[in-house]
């Protein structure tokens, strides 16, 4: 039978199992959302930018493990997903974008919301491709889903022109492909696990070094198993933590930028980094010719590319996280001269805990401990800055809990829609969301899908009327200039000003007012004693989100801080502020 | 691992579809890679194009292009031509004009001794056409600018290479 290639395009998301489509339509696409309508084998959410969007699919990709879908329309529409594309990229999240295009015969014309988005994203996505023939559009498809899912994940970008949505066709969508330029790797080369498995059980000081590569390998329970089996410290980046339960014994913390003392120091003086899924990026390493200078590195990823990129490894592995953890299982065995390695790391964990200066009236701290004694389980997103460093350093990660944080690209703005697409993915948990008062505004839009979509996520603002992470930096390392980052700040301000102080404007806009004009509820958290009285509230709500506003010091530092450059045994625990 | 920069050479057979050549060439400008000269053309079967590419980079870096290249899926194979016997030639026109009687004659005379053929001429001009290695090209080039160099134009395709069949480096 001849049917049209957006009929096909639907035929194809039923077959591939999709159950959320993120869409938000135009011009170019408006033929799809006609095949659309009444479609009831998905549920279609119509966000309200799109690159909330994007980053909706992206937090409905973490949080479910399936690939995120996206459908937007041509020009505009395509190039809102572009942050969003890169996000994904950088995190390795599976996802299929489909872009409404120009007809194949107006392409390169300049025509109304032409631009060549393949173009625009080859260098961002795993693989971008427009469909110029009807023929081709099934195997494309699927093309799309094998590619975006399998190996090290990532995004797929479709560009549909409106010609080839319109032609008819075959109604066949292929159940088979074979791709003769992409064969990811499957299995583990043995002999490579067995020269790591001697390594490790001769070595004095192991460490299990945990990556984002676990988590989306579902690999955290085998890796919890590994290092118990063995009885080896772990720590991990940012994107590898809640691999390993947080109140784990075996788990020294989260190294890097603004890792524990006790985990950059595990890394600094361990004699074998066993590490696994992590591609040793600058906030990972510090200063890269320091980093754990006298160990030897085995280096499990299943990208290739990876490995021995930024700093030269001994044992090379390229496998998938989850496989080559259970088959190095099955011939490991303990190392036999660890000494009190493991109980000097723990000790050193309880000496140097990470904490925020006492005083004050509420802390982030405070915040996020709160967090997680009302919600043991709990799928977390974050913005990035300070918000996303203290909601690492102080989130506990148990059970089915995750933290969903844009790591690599550094993505303001992805917190707040990331929620809301966990939320549908995964409606059975707890979703919060943790911004700070600048990102949350980058796509505070989505609000309206949240209580359109009738989510209860619990939306948290911790509102330091700054950009803090930068301020931070400009505090410490650029002598208190605090150029373009006080969000307070208005025309009849002091040109040069580099203190909060009385006579500062008040804040906009009010976040409260801003809930209540969605129809939801907005709790203004001051003192530190509310905090549970307002997670209490957020708790019992069922189909709406609910908005809560931490006012927090405005010039609270997150520390420890290894500064950029600086190797991670030279970190900065304590900091002043000096007196002008 | 060699930290110096050497010569190499990377045969690729790619898709050939539209925004391959872009794919390729953009991977090596985003990852700031040294590209010298890149070929590409259709091979026997027309839905594959092969490239040649040459460049100068250390160990470590030319590894990472391999891998980076490989992971790309519009490429289906990649072959690293530096350390194998292989055949390579670069095309290079030279065009020449204003040239007086005897310098047209001592153009015909180089060229003969070069081994490389007068494609085309007339009374003051001359198109040389040289199919040699990147080197003897560059031998050639240095030739002709030395006495020619504001009346004359020249063009290089780039080297293409291909395996040996009978292992002896050409």
């Amino acid at each position: 039978m001849k049917i049209k290639g957006t009929q096909l395009f639907v035929k194809a998301l039923i077959e591939e199992g999709v159950d959320t489509l993120f869409a938000y339509p135009g011009g170019m696409a408006i033929d799809l959302f006609d095949a659309l309508y009444g479609e009831t084998s998905f549920n279609v959410v119509l966000p309200r930018h799109e690159q909330g969007l994007v980053h909706a699919a992206d937090g409905y990709a973490r949080a479910t493990g399936k690939t995120g879908v996206c459908l937007v329309t041509s020009g505009p529409g395509a190039t809102n997903l572009v942050t969003g594309i890169a996000t994904a990229n950088y995190d390795s999240v599976p996802l299929v974008c489909f872009t409404g295009q120009v007809p194949t015969s107006l392409i390169g014309n300049d025509a109304f919301q032409e631009v060549d988005i393949v173009g625009i994203c080859r260098n961002i996505c795993k693989y971008a491709v427009t469909v110029r023939r009807r023929e081709d559009l099934g195997r494309i498809i699927k093309e799309a889903f094998y590619i975006a899912r399998t190996g090290k994940p990532g995004p797929v970008l479709v560009d549909f022109p409106k010609d080839i949505q319109l032609a008819l066709g075959s109604d066949e969508y292929p159940k088979e492909i074979s791709i003769r330029g992409y064969k990811p790797s499957t299995g583990v080369h043995m002999g490579q696990l067995k020269k790591a498995a001697d390594m490790l059980a001769n070595a004095k000081r192991p460490l299990f070094l945990v990556g984002g590569g676990v988590n989306i390998s579902r690999g955290g329970e085998a890796m919890t198993a590994l290092a118990e089996q063995l009885q080896v410290p772990v720590v991990t980046t940012i994107m590898g933590k809640g691999a390993l339960p947080t109140d784990h014994p075996l788990y020294i913390g989260s190294m890097g930028m603004h890792g524990n003392v006790a985990s950059n120091t595990a890394v600094s003086e361990c004699d074998l980094l066993f590490s696994i899924g992590t591609r040793f990026n600058d906030r990972i390493t510090g200063k890269i010719s320091e980093f754990a200078k006298g160990a030897k590195i085995v280096h499990i990823d299943i990208d290739a590319a990876s490995i021995s990129r930024n700093i030269v490894v001994d044992v090379p592995i390229v496998a998938d996280a989850k496989e080559a953890i259970e088959k190095f299982s099955e011939i490991a065995s303990a190392p036999k001269h660890m000494g009190d390695w493991l109980e000097r790391l723990q000790k050193l964990k309880e000496e140097k805990p990470i904490r925020m200066p006492e005083g004050g009236e509420l802390s982030p701290q405070d915040i996020i401990c709160a967090v997680n004694e009302c919600f043991p389980e709990a799928i977390v997103t974050t913005d990035v800055g300070q918000n996303q460093m203290w909601t690492t350093q102080f989130l506990q990660l148990r059970g089915k809990s995750k933290l969903l944080t844009s790591g690599g690209l550094g993505t303001m703005g992805y917190g707040l829609p990331a929620a809301i697409g966990a939320k549908l993915g995964r409606p059975e948990m707890p979703v919060i969301s943790i911004s700070g008062d600048g990102g949350f505004q980058m796509n505070e839009q989505e609000l309206a899908t949240a209580v359109c979509q009738e989510l209860p996520i619990v939306i948290i603002i911790l509102n330091n009327s700054y950009l803090g992470n930068v301020r931070q930096w400009q505090e410490m390392f650029f002598g208190g200039r605090y150029s373009c980052t006080c969000l307070r700040k208005r025309k009849s301000c002091e040109t040069w000003c580099s203190d909060p102080n009385a006579a500062c404007p008040p804040y906009i806009p009010d976040f409260l007012k801003l809930a209540e004009s969605y129809g939801i509820e907005g709790i203004r958290v001051t003192k530190r004693e509310e905090i549970k009285g307002a997670l209490e509230r957020a708790k019992a709500k069922k189909n709406a989100p609910i908005l809560i506003e931490c006012i927090i010091e405005r010039e609270a530092n997150i520390l420890p801080i290894v500064p950029g450059g600086n190797p991670l045994s030279e970190m900065v625990c304590e900091f002043k502020k000096e007196d002008k | 691992m060699q930290t110096e920069a050497k010569k190499r050479w990377i045969s690729l057979y790619v898709e050939n579809d539209v925004g391959v050549l872009a794919k390729i060439s953009g991977l090596f400008s985003g990852k700031s890679y040294n590209l010298q000269s890149l070929t590409v053309g259709e091979t026997e079967d027309p839905t594959v194009s092969r490239m040649t590419i040459s460049l100068t980079g250390d160990d470590k870096t030319f590894e990472q292009i391999k891998k980076q290249l490989n992971r790309s899926v519009e490429v289906i194979k990649v072959l690293d031509f530096t350390e194998l016997p292989i055949h390579k030639k670069e095309i290079l026109f030279i065009k020449l004009r204003s040239l007086k009687k005897d310098e047209l004659e001592d153009v015909f005379r180089s060229a003969s001794v070069f081994g490389i053929n007068v494609s085309d001429y007339d009374k003051a001009s001359v198109i040389l056409e040289s199919i040699k290695t990147e080197s003897e090209n560059d031998d050639v080039l240095r030739y002709y600018k030395k006495n020619f160099l504001s009346r004359m134009e020249a063009v290089r395709g780039g080297a293409v290479a291909i395996e040996s069949v009978s292992r002896s480096d050409r």
